[in-house]
């Protein structure tokens, strides 16, 4: 998994509160067999106006000039700032999946359906939630300010605005310890990658038929 | 040391690390990748920028959705028709590719269901851990290895980092002492234990399969035995080693060979339970209690002897199962206290990681011999396991057989065992099929599958309803 220890970066604008995970990412792209390429119909019913199909070219596709990812000022943007009950809906990863293909890194929001706050850590994404009015705030100097950026810092629990305002927020210790160092289960078993790389060593050793036989043999034929 | 289970050594000589929480990091040492868990985990590894860690360890080859027809397979990948299955079994193959993972592809003479393959070619060996991703992986279990089946985050788990994060099991013993009558199969011998313990017999524990009856069985027997450990709640069945797994194993494609083969024989010689080993659970089945079994409900463990009726629900004290009873009665379009052999068949399958190694079909074959299928039958499929399966199969001219008898000879793959490809019942069409699982929609939407052996099938494909197969050994209706 993405590590995530500090983002500074372009801020996009998703400001209707409730978006559920159809929102995100319609379900109609969940037949494919793959966790990427979700990024191009992320949020597919707002940015475009035709109804999308899996598996299609969405360069040609007509889009929605209202809607922010859409404009030249947000292009680039890695942080999404949203309102209440952000992601809500259904368990669907491919929600994160979707934001994490295009480009965010974290989202902004007052609250987070907890389904997707959970899903968010799993993918590398960091879910922040500020209070309301402060949320309230950051909208208006982000409408206010073309290139508007935020520093998010998980280490220090900290979003600083341009101007130095800093607004600290909460995340559960082992939450911030795993995505700090990227750890996923993986990640965590690779921390013990030296006691693997020894027992193979000790098992070559003592059993080498258990090694390369595959490989060796297949490619003799 | 004290004695130790088979379980116990298999456990203790793949631990990397134990952790405090009482989980433990278990090496890997083959892992089998198939079209259908595989590509969400390669995907994951490559989002998370990460390589297979032992690409050696690892043998692919296509199954679950392969078609069986020569007409669909006779274009590769390209002639799948359903473009789901096409793709899953071009991703298997793009990222076998990219990585320089070995894979057996679809026409590959030596292409099959994974379960089959691994032991056949000498991939899967005693003593080892092999892990795919698919349940019946415990069908290796056979050799004396520690065999079974992980999800898809597991498979991406395995291929990043070659172990597995697992809690030990507990330790459970079936024994089946005494000799199996005529015509008794190891099928009704697992299907008898599942019978007898239930699907939850085993929840929890690795299970060993002991006793004469076990020592006496052939290698391919054992295989089948195994295969449905997971039917009885267990995640892993086993078989201690002896000298018929160490002639199976010998010669075989990925076997060690020379030096090697003589210090692989030695090492494998303590893989058994010691006497005096402890187990949490033991169960003891007569071999000469077991009859030919027919499965008449919608679970494993709702099955009988051929010569049974089906059971009437009333009869049952506990009221949850009196329900599931009703309902599996209901959904299979049976009544109380029919006799078995009253049943049906509009299809049969002989076939899957279950019963589809060369001497089901020869079992198979032996019973059709010089018959012909019954026309109330609308289809009769053998569909062997490999390639390897198929073309000794061939060989023998155990297709001829197959075919004078009016039944369908068919390309390796899972086909009807769980019907992905175009291999399927319709609704309320009762199949004597050889496979493992008889679920509702198993094997086709509204299809009512009952799990037999492949003579047992080939009896049914023959009379058109289920008969005892001794009655066809002994020669009662020839
Ligand atoms: S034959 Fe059936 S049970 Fe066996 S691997 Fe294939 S689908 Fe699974």
């Amino acid at each position: 998994m993405k590590s995530f220890t500090q983002v500074t970066g372009l801020v996009a604008p998703m400001d209707r509160a409730n978006v559920d995970t159809d929102m995100i990412i319609p379900k109609q792209f969940l037949k494919s067999i793959k966790r990427t390429g979700f990024g191009k119909n992320l949020f597919d019913e707002l940015r475009y106006l035709d109804e999308g199909q899996p598996d299609q070219d969405c360069s040609h596709r007509p889009l929605n000039p209202n809607f922010p990812l859409n404009q030249r000022r947000y292009q680039g943007s890695t942080v999404l700032l949203a309102r209440a009950n952000f992601g809500c809906g259904s368990s669907r990863e491919h929600a994160p999946w979707a934001l994490e293909d295009f480009g965010f890194r974290c989202v902004i929001a007052p609250s987070f359906a907890d389904i997707f706050y959970n899903n968010c850590f799993k993918n590398g994404l960091l879910p922040v939630v500020l209070p309301e009015p402060v949320v309230e705030k950051l909208f208006q100097q982000l409408y206010a300010n073309d290139g508007y950026q935020l520093t998010v810092d998980l280490e220090a629990q900290a979003v600083t605005t341009p101007d130095g305002e800093v607004f600290t927020f909460e995340v559960d210790d082992f939450r911030k310890h795993c995505l700090l160092k990227g750890l996923d289960d993986i990640g965590l078993t690779l921390e013990q990658a030296d006691a693997i790389k020894a027992y193979e060593a000790k098992r070559r050793q003592e059993a080498p038929w258990l090694f390369d036989a595959v490989k060796a043999e297949t490619a003799k034929r | 040391m004290s004695a130790r289970t088979l379980y116990d050594k298999l456990w203790d000589s793949h631990v990397v690390q134990q952790r405090d929480d009482g989980s433990a990091l278990i090496y890997i040492d083959r892992h089998i990748i198939h079209e259908v868990t595989s590509p969400q985990a390669f995907e994951g590894l490559r989002l998370a920028g990460r390589k297979p860690w032992r690409v050696d360890s690892i043998l692919a080859t296509p199954d679950h959705n392969v078609p069986t027809t020569q007409k669909e397979r006779a274009s590769g990948v390209a002639g799948i028709e359903d473009p789901v299955s096409l793709i899953q079994v071009q991703t298997l193959d793009d990222n076998c590719d990219a990585y320089g993972i070995v894979e057996f592809k679809i026409n590959d003479a030596r292409q099959g269901i994974v379960h089959i393959i691994g032991p056949e070619t000498g991939a899967c060996l005693p003593g080892m851990t092999v892990v795919c991703g698919d349940s019946h992986t415990a069908t290796n279990g056979a050799l004396g290895a520690l065999a079974h089946g992980i999800g898809t985050s597991e498979v991406e788990h395995v291929l990043a980092t070659q172990c597995l994060v697992s809690k030990k099991m507990k330790n459970m013993l079936v024994e089946v002492n005494g000799t199996l009558g005529v015509g008794v199969t190891p099928k009704d011998v697992i299907l008898a234990i599942i019978g007898k313990i239930g699907t939850a017999g085993a929840n929890g524990h690795a299970l060993e399969f002991g006793g004469d009856v076990f020592r006496n069985m052939s290698m391919e027997g054992r295989m089948t035995v195994c295969n449905m450990a997971i039917e009885a709640g267990a995640r892993a069945g086993m078989v201690a080693v002896d000298d018929t797994t160490i002639d199976y194993v010998r010669g075989r494609m990925f076997a060690p060979k020379g030096e090697d083969w003589e210090k692989a024989v030695a090492s494998w010689q303590d893989l058994h339970s010691d006497p005096g080993a402890v187990f949490d659970k033991v169960v003891t089945l007569r071999a000469e209690d077991i009859e030919p079994q027919v499965s008449w409900g919608t679970s494993p463990e709702m099955v009988g002897p051929v010569g049974a009726k089906v059971p009437d629900p009333a009869a049952e004290s506990d009221p949850a199962k009196r329900e599931s009873m009703v309902r599996a009665l209901e959904y299979m379009g049976l009544k109380a206290g029919q006799p078995i052999e009253s049943i049906k068949l509009d299809r049969v399958f002989i076939g899957s990681c279950t019963n589809a190694r060369i001497e089901d079909m020869r079992a198979a074959a032996q019973v059709v011999k010089g018959r012909r299928k019954a026309d109330s039958v609308k289809e009769a499929m053998v569909v062997p396991g490999s390639g390897a399966v198929k073309a000794q199969a061939e060989a023998e001219g155990l297709d001829k057989i197959f075919l004078d008898a009016g039944l369908e000879w068919r390309e390796p793959g899972c086909s009807m065992c769980l019907a992905m490809n175009a291999d399927k019942l319709g609704a309320g069409e009762h199949c004597a099929s050889t496979s493992n699982r008889n679920f509702e929609g198993r094997q086709g939407y509204g299809g009512r599958t009952h799990l037999v052996s492949p003579a047992m099938a080939a009896a049914a494909a023959i009379a058109g309803h289920f008969v005892d197969v001794r009655d066809f050994v002994e020669g009662g209706q020839a």
